[in-house]
């Protein structure tokens, strides 16, 4: 146990640092559970939630699931098989104690926005016990089509405008889903245009500030890392419309990894693929998918099974995957 | 001279392009892919970058990343790609001398120019 990257001692009694907790999500990290308990977000792994004695969410909170970048259709060597580790996050999804909501799928539900890809995606689909989902597209949902195909499949349940983000409320937060993802700029990153940061501005502009906020899009909606495209170049006018509420929270995917930062008000965090990962900023020549041995690429996607069913804490699910 | 231009512009006309615009063509994947101007898409980007051509010259991209990419003009002078999974090729025909710029619409950061000469 030489690896002084990781926790090798539990001085708290949750047994959890922030370290250590980015760490369990990237490891266990199937998806995150969204618990919404009087305007505050927090948001706790799968493993931790299946564990005994994990406290769960109260009847009266709001659960909700993040999903992100499915990639069905993949199928090269960082992840032959993209459909059954969906399948695979989706049995851990059902086996959840409470079953959340809702779930958010923050987009790339396809590799190549074929139509017999989307078919794929929905009928695995059709085995996760909770049926309300909510979707932003992803560069590889729109790839050919402008996103025609995208838009007939998944907004059925909102009123989508543009070139489909719209807004919902469950239990008192209000949620808007946006795309960046389309008409993008040579030379530039994600962009969400002024069309819709106008209807942004305006979405907002009658809700109480003590009004809990969840933004979701695909591509972050803060500069993660520009020289790989991975951010949204006027993503800052949308988050200056949302100063003046006490509670944001931005959900995003592509980067195939756990990310997070508090700046004031807003969290802002990005989740796992259940497909492939892709490197940590700037590690690697290019954003690609990342291959990892085998043995560890379920790992990073959080599917991991000995951590879940052995019940330990998160550290000695690191533990025992580094090893 | 004026049944010259007239030609042109007909066909101009008829090619849906302007006078100023590469001829964009679609080529099927495989062979050599239209001779010796190639462009690899690699590492999220395209290798060479710029590239020096003669009018009438072949281009042909070859994608070798895992990731699909396009080739999309900037300006809109030639025909776009479709999505290119891997190993997946496309080819244009040059057209008139120029400096033309293009991009991976689903990468923005990803650009490169073509210069066309006489």
């Amino acid at each position: 146990m030489n690896d002084h990257n990781y926790i090798q001692h539990n001085h708290n009694s949750d047994g959890i640092d922030r370290r250590g907790f980015l760490r369990c999500m990237a490891w266990a990290g199937t998806g995150v559970l969204w618990t919404v308990s009087g305007g505050i977000l927090a948001s706790k792994t799968l493993a931790e939630i299946a564990k005994a004695g994990s406290p769960l969410p109260k009847a009266t909170d709001l659960s909700f699931l993040q999903i992100s970048d499915s990639h069905i259709g993949f199928s090269k060597e960082a992840n032959k098989n993209v459909t059954e580790t969906f399948k695979i996050a989706l049995d851990r999804i059902n086996a959840l104690p409470m079953p959340p909501s809702f779930l958010i799928h923050t987009g790339d539900i396809t590799q190549l926005s074929k139509p017999e890809e989307f078919d794929t995606f929905d009928q695995i689909l059709r085995s996760c016990r909770t049926k309300d989902v909510f979707y932003v597209p992803g560069e590889h949902d729109v790839l050919n089509d402008g996103g025609k195909l995208y838009r007939e499949r998944y907004l059925k349940n909102v009123e989508g405008k543009g070139s489909g983000w719209y807004s919902f409320d469950k239990n008192g937060v209000h949620f808007i889903g946006l795309v960046n993802v389309l008409d993008l700029q040579a030379g530039g990153l994600g962009q969400l245009g002024e069309e819709q940061l106008e209807w942004f501005e305006d979405n907002v502009k009658s809700l109480g500030v003590d009004t809990p906020i969840v933004v979701f899009a695909h591509i972050p909606l803060w500069t993660v890392y520009p020289q790989w495209g991975w951010g949204t170049s006027d993503s800052e006018r949308a988050l200056g419309y949302l100063k003046r509420f006490g509670s944001v929270t931005v959900l995003n995917g592509h980067i195939h990894q756990v990310l997070q930062k508090v700046e004031g008000n807003v969290t802002f965090h990005t989740a796992m693929s259940t497909a492939f990962p892709q490197p940590a900023p700037g590690t690697a020549p290019s954003p690609g998918p990342m291959t990892v041995p085998a043995e560890k690429l379920r790992g990073l996607l959080g599917l991991t099974s000995v951590q879940y069913k052995q019940g330990n804490t998160a550290l000695a699910v690191v533990d025992s995957n580094l090893s | 001279m004026n049944t010259f231009i007239s030609r042109i512009t007909i066909a101009a006309l008829f090619s849906g392009f302007s006078l100023f615009a590469l001829a964009g063509e679609m080529r099927d994947a495989g062979g050599n892919g239209g001779g010796q101007n190639k462009i690899e898409i690699k590492d999220f980007a395209f290798n060479p970058q710029s590239i020096t051509v003669k009018s009438g010259e072949k281009i042909t991209w070859i994608n070798r990343d895992e990731e699909p990419h396009t080739v999309v003009s900037v300006e809109k002078q030639f025909k776009k790609s479709s999505a290119l999974d891997t190993d997946e090729e496309f080819t244009i025909t040059t057209g008139a001398p120029g400096t033309y710029t293009y991009y991976c619409s689903v990468h923005p950061k990803m650009t490169g120019t073509i210069v066309v000469t006489k």
